[in-house]
């Protein structure tokens, strides 16, 4: 099969080399051939501002047309991998943090930082830390374009009814032992069938009509939508060092301590218990008005603020834990196939992406918030323009130590379902918490041996 | 079935020759699509493939890892848990839907409406039913709460999940397999009805001693073919429960799916893949052997 499609595309190269031989002898057009990069991305929702990124590109480079292709997240990894093992790759794709390592590891994207010292590319003009997410021993394998951060959303008619606007949601406080004032607001905003609150002594936990918060529990292994940014608010870490870590701490006793206060909230009934918990996104939970609030990312703005939203939403900052308030923050970047032909034309696409020249265009479209700060501001202003409030994110983003990154390293996804696993069946009353994740820990570490 | 005509003229050989030429088509559709990928399967479960390197060769190490792999054994035990499941109860379902349409009824529309569920693409069936049997927003859930009982989470208890999709699988497939076995019922000559109606025997009677003992190859084949697409489960699974709640449901063929699509261990799923495939193979054979398939007692 291989040799033959080798052939087919040997064939149909020369087919080609010969019809451009051919215009190239007819014609004599200066500034180089005409090049087609294609480009992949997974969001539906950013492709028309992408596009418009591609269109101004072309304007710049007439003789550089961007192909860009979209594919839905699920299988986005796995068409991805295919195409690279098949040896025709997107001369330039989209890359987060789970899944980058392994192209990074199988040698599979071009090392940008020579480009990137030939050309001066500023790399102070990014959100902090962000472009040192896509490094590795002196290497480059990525510009930043975005990044997310986490807020809580919450329904605001329903929190209205039980006495909590904006303000009260303003700066809540969160600790393992009784949840802080943050338990509080979620008691009362979790309410039975006879509109009794969670504080109300006649609360009957069993016959719950709204749940004060939904946790996350497919979450892998960062909790970035919960349990992760509890824990980094006690001053857990993921990893020995991060980005390219080895070694996992998933038995720190402080992990434990926010799996089992999720586990109280289960118990006095302000969320729903794992096994009776909806197989339907919580975004449809909220919509449909049987949960009050949880923590999202930045990149749901659209979804809890636009028009498809059936109920009214408002962001709130995350609570603020012992050592502070906490946010995961995870950037995306775009990254060039080792394997292009085009990479002189790919690097400027690249360099494209990530200036504010598309980033600013991306902003504006108010879809994402840009990685250039400058960018960020854009998209804000570009929120607020729509009237929506979308502070909460910025203010974390930019608050001094006010988030943590997303582990970085091999192996992500058997890490992610190990942990996963352990995390669910502690919440299921299988093993206590420290157990589950101490043995969790000890499969992980494996991993790397 | 075939015609056992006792006189026919000696063949000559080109026939032989000529029906070779016409085999090559499926012959050469099946080396594409079956054989030579199950022989690349089997040369990848012994190496470390991944997809992005070139696959070395590693001997028996995948199948000595899957032996002590505890997620392996957890997707065998709840396969085979679906498989009882689902068989039992679409078996079961099918043949009295099959006999009800024998005895009582030939209605084609009631066949026809028999078949809808088989039509609606399996991805669709789960949709729905995830949505129907949801802990929260399920209309299931609605009408048991109008009643004082639940909520039930169908799909999100690590107790029902399997039985929640043996059933949506059931409700798919039992108008299709009481279709086969309709038809099988369909072999068996009338009059044998008419002399045990004569012999003073009821219908139950008539059932078990003859449509039942009567229908044995053809359940047999039903059986078999069943049970080779039971064992493949995973559409379902995707839409609805992607293997959770922890593993409750996380079935063979999602295994063998997770660690090749989503973990990159091809050569550790092709070592999966081809114990999958023995274990089938001596299933049929087994059950073949045991309902004596390729006999008739209609002779």
């Amino acid at each position: 099969m291989i040799r033959r499609s080798r052939a087919g595309a040997a064939l149909l190269s020369l087919a080609v080399a010969a019809g451009l031989a051919a215009c190239s002898s007819s014609g004599d057009e200066a500034g180089g051939d005409a090049v087609t990069l294609d480009y992949w991305l997974w969001d539906d929702n950013q492709k028309a501002s992408y596009q418009a990124c591609a269109d101004a590109f072309h304007a710049d480079n007439p003789n550089i047309t961007i192909k860009i292709s979209q594919s839905a997240w699920d299988v986005y990894w796995q068409n991805l991998t295919t195409q690279v093992a098949a040896g025709d790759a997107p001369d330039v794709w989209t890359n987060q943090g789970s899944y980058y390592p392994q192209f990074v590891t199988s040698g599979q994207i071009l090392d940008l930082e020579p480009y990137v010292k030939a050309d001066n590319v500023d790399l102070s003009q990014y959100q902090a830390g962000l472009a040192g997410l896509f490094e590795k021993d002196g290497k480059r394998y990525g510009l930043p374009k975005d990044w997310d951060t986490m807020a809580v959303v919450y329904n605001t008619d329903h929190l209205k009814a039980q006495g909590l606007d904006a303000a009260a949601l303003e700066d809540l406080s969160w600790n393992p032992t009784d949840g802080g004032t943050f338990e509080q607001a979620i008691a009362k905003a979790t309410v039975d069938n006879n509109g009794k609150n969670g504080l109300d002594p006649a609360f009957d936990k069993t016959k719950v009509k709204v749940y004060g918060f939904l946790p996350e529990w497919g979450d892998g292994s960062q909790g970035q939508n919960g349990w992760g940014n509890f824990a980094a608010m006690l001053g857990f870490t993921y990893l020995d060092k991060n980005p390219w870590g080895t070694q996992f701490k998933y038995d720190d006793p402080r992990l434990a301590q926010v799996i089992d206060w999720y586990k109280s909230l289960i118990a006095k009934g302000y969320s729903p218990a794992l096994d009776l918990k909806s197989t339907l996104a919580r975004d449809a939970l909220l919509n449909a008005g049987k949960g009050a609030m949880t923590i999202t990312g930045s990149w749901m703005i659209n979804s809890y603020l636009g028009d498809s939203a059936k109920v009214k939403f408002a962001f709130a900052p995350l609570p603020a834990g012992p050592q502070g308030r906490k946010s995961a923050i995870n950037g995306l970047s775009d990254a060039i196939w080792a394997g292009t032909e085009h990479k002189d034309e790919a690097w400027k696409w690249v360099k494209f992406l990530a200036s504010s020249d598309c980033q600013d265009i991306v902003g504006g479209n108010a879809v994402v918030f840009p990685a250039i700060k400058t960018a960020s501001d854009k998209a804000l202003a570009a929120h607020e323009g729509k009237g929506r409030d979308v502070r909460a994110f910025i203010d974390q983003a930019t608050a001094p130590n006010g988030t943590f990154f997303l582990p970085i390293t091999d192996h992500g996804s058997e890490v992610s379902k190990i942990v996963q696993d352990a995390i669910q069946s502690a919440v299921l009353g299988r093993t206590d918490s420290a157990t589950a994740l101490k043995k969790a820990n000890e499969q992980v570490n494996a991993l790397f041996k | 079935m075939t015609s056992s005509t006792p006189h026919h003229p000696a063949r000559r050989r080109d026939d032989r020759r000529a029906a070779w030429w016409f085999l090559v088509p499926v012959l050469a559709g099946f080396g594409v699509f079956y054989g030579y990928p199950a022989v690349r399967g089997l040369w990848y479960s012994v190496t470390d493939y991944t997809m992005l390197n070139t696959p070395s060769f590693v001997g028996a190490e995948n199948y000595s890892a899957l032996m002590r792999d505890g997620d392996f054994w957890n997707a065998l035990k709840v396969t085979a848990w679906y498989v009882l499941l689902n068989i039992g109860s679409q078996t079961l379902l099918a043949l009295a839907i099959a006999a009800l349409m024998h005895r009582l009824t030939r209605s084609v529309v009631l066949r026809a409406t028999l078949l809808l569920p088989w039509l609606v693409p399996n991805v669709t069936v789960g949709l729905l039913w995830m949505w129907l049997l949801d802990t929260n927003l399920g209309f299931l859930n609605h009408l048991l709460g109008t009643v004082g009982i639940g909520p039930v989470g169908f799909l999100s208890d690590a107790s029902l999940a399997m039985p929640s999709i043996a059933a949506i699988n059931t409700w798919s497939y039992t108008g299709y397999t009481a279709l086969l076995l309709y038809a099988g019922m369909l072999q068996i000559p009338q009059y044998l009805y008419e002399s045990a109606a004569i012999d003073g025997a009821g219908e139950w009677r008539m059932f078990r001693r003859v449509t039942l003992p009567l229908l044995r190859p053809v359940l047999a084949l039903v059986l078999v073919v069943s049970l080779i697409g039971s064992f493949q489960i995973f559409d379902t699974i995707a839409v609805t429960t992607k293997g959770d709640p922890v593993g409750a449901t996380r079935a063979i063929y999602f295994f063998i799916y997770e660690e090749a699509f989503r973990f990159f261990h091809l050569g550790y799923a092709a070592a999966a893949a081809i114990c999958l495939a023995l274990i089938l193979g001596v299933l049929t054979a087994v059950q073949m052997r045991l309902l004596r398939a390729s006999r008739s007692d209609l002779a």
